[in-house]
């Protein structure tokens, strides 16, 4: 057993100062010696002691290091998954918008095309508002009025067919009544023999409402899956001549009172009206026979 | 006893070192890999006292700092752990009194340690040491170091006793 004492005490910091002397030393030669220091043999000599120590602990680890690399890029896989959640959130995003888009791009040249065709002058509005069902009116807001040249009386369409008529022309907006309204009449021509007929809406919106045909000719028995488009009134309002309605659904015919009525599928679907056109100018007369059915086949 | 003790420590500073600089390198938080030689000389301080500890600091330093993928001025890492062998070596008998105590030596080990490598490789003009560079590196450091510790140090610390029984039968009689 030894007492500790002064010198015992001293000694640990002589030889821990000789060492610090020794490794400052070491630093001194090695950084002011350049490219030509004496302890580059050293050097290669720790690479020939611990190149084999490093690569054999490599390898005996790597099967740890598998998983700790899995470990370790939780966080970066993280931040990869949210980074790609929002590209795909932004990309779809763009897709739908371009569904959109490309329908209305469509549907405007659909119409543009219609308006070439027949020589009416079009313009294009949006449907900004329906009435409620509770009104019991079907009719829809327009975002265009008599500053664009909408006055009362004008047919409206879409790229799919006859959607109605303007009610009522405001300033910037107008109010179309729908075909499809209870209180809607248009005359109509079969597409096939150019009877007349008159088409009447049962005030539904959706999917199930019909027009129902009733042709002048009593004697004249609509064919199913005939087409019908609109007759023409004078001087275009309030309506064109040759727009497609719709298809006949079913005929139903009753002999005792010797006529026949029709339900007819209007082409439009009401119930996502968008992009819809207002025929501001007339076609030129004489010519409406000739163009019937622009949308045959639709 | 003291040949066995030469072997199983320049055993223990060998695989500290391959260690580092190998499989731990993977294991880097921001860049920063944990000083397992750095807990070696903290647990020869705290077992073997200052003397020894600066010795195995010298030596395990130097060797670190010609190990591989080392290219910086050899004797920088010599330097920094024969002063921490030599500083937790002092403070070894307030520092063994609890596991905190250990904690403590460790994270202040390995301040002073990383520190003064980074310190000399500043006044050196060492490509690559910037002054912003040192204050990001340290924190993480000591915090990894000290985690780390938390583990090995007392395995290591049972280890030295082993080795050397009477001697810290005599440290704690004193």
């Amino acid at each position: 057993m030894r007492l500790s004492s002064p010198r015992d005490d001293r000694r640990p910091r002589a030889v821990a100062v000789a060492l610090a002397m020794a490794a400052v030393t070491i630093i001194t030669v090695d950084a002011t010696a350049g490219d030509d220091s004496p302890v580059d043999p050293l050097r290669s000599a720790g690479g020939e002691v611990f190149g084999p120590v490093e690569s054999g602990l490599d390898e005996a680890t790597r099967p740890i290091e598998a998983v700790a690399d899995q470990v370790t890029t939780v966080d970066g896989l993280r931040d990869d998954n949210a980074r790609l959640q929002a590209e795909n959130d932004r990309l779809r995003a763009e897709l739908e918008t371009a569904g959109i888009d490309r329908a209305r791009i469509d549907a405007l040249a659909e119409m543009t095309r219609f308006g070439d065709q027949h020589g009416v002058d079009l313009v294009t509005a949006q449907v900004i508002a329906m009435g409620p069902a509770q009104s019991f009116s079907q009719a829809v807001t327009i975002d265009a009025g008599t500053a664009d040249g909408v006055e009362s009386d004008m047919t409206v369409l879409n790229d799919q067919g006859l959607v109605g008529r303007v009610l009522r022309a405001d300033l910037h907006t107008a109010t179309v009544l729908l075909i499809v309204d209870a209180s809607s009449v248009v005359g109509g021509r079969l597409g096939t023999d150019l009877e007349l007929g008159m088409l009447r809406g049962d005030g539904e919106l959706s999917d199930v409402g019909r027009l129902t045909l009733t042709t002048m000719d009593p004697t004249v028995e609509p064919a199913t899956g005939d087409i019908v488009v609109t007759w023409g009134s004078r001087g275009g309002t309030p309506y064109v001549a040759g727009v497609p309605i719709g298809r006949i659904e079913s005929v139903e015919s009753s002999p005792r009172d010797q006529s026949s009525s029709a339900r007819v599928v209007p082409y439009v679907d009401f119930s996502a009206l968008d992009l819809v056109g207002v025929v501001i100018g007339a076609s030129p007369p004489g010519d409406r026979t000739e163009r019937a059915a622009p949308g045959e086949g639709r | 006893m003291a040949v066995l003790r030469v072997l199983v420590y320049t055993a223990l500073v060998v695989l500290a070192i391959g260690l580092q600089v190998g499989p731990f390198s993977e294991l880097a938080i921001h860049g920063v890999a944990p000083d397992l030689l750095l807990l070696v000389v903290v647990a020869v301080g705290l077992v073997h006292g200052p003397e020894r500890a600066a010795l195995i600091g010298f030596v395990g330093g130097l060797a670190l700092d010609l190990a591989p993928p080392a290219d910086h001025v050899a004797g920088r890492w010599a330097l920094a752990l024969v002063v921490v062998g030599f500083l937790v070596g002092l403070v070894r008998d307030d520092a063994r009194q609890g596991p905190l105590g250990i904690v403590g030596a460790v994270a202040a080990a390995s301040f002073v340690g990383t520190s003064i490598f980074a310190l000399s490789g500043l006044i050196l003009d060492e490509p690559g040491v910037t002054v912003g560079g040192v204050l990001e590196v340290i924190p993480i450091a000591v915090l990894y170091d000290t985690a780390l510790a938390l583990l090995t140090v007392p395995l290591l610390m049972a280890l030295g006793r082993r080795l050397e029984p009477d001697r810290d039968e005599w440290v704690r009689a004193a």
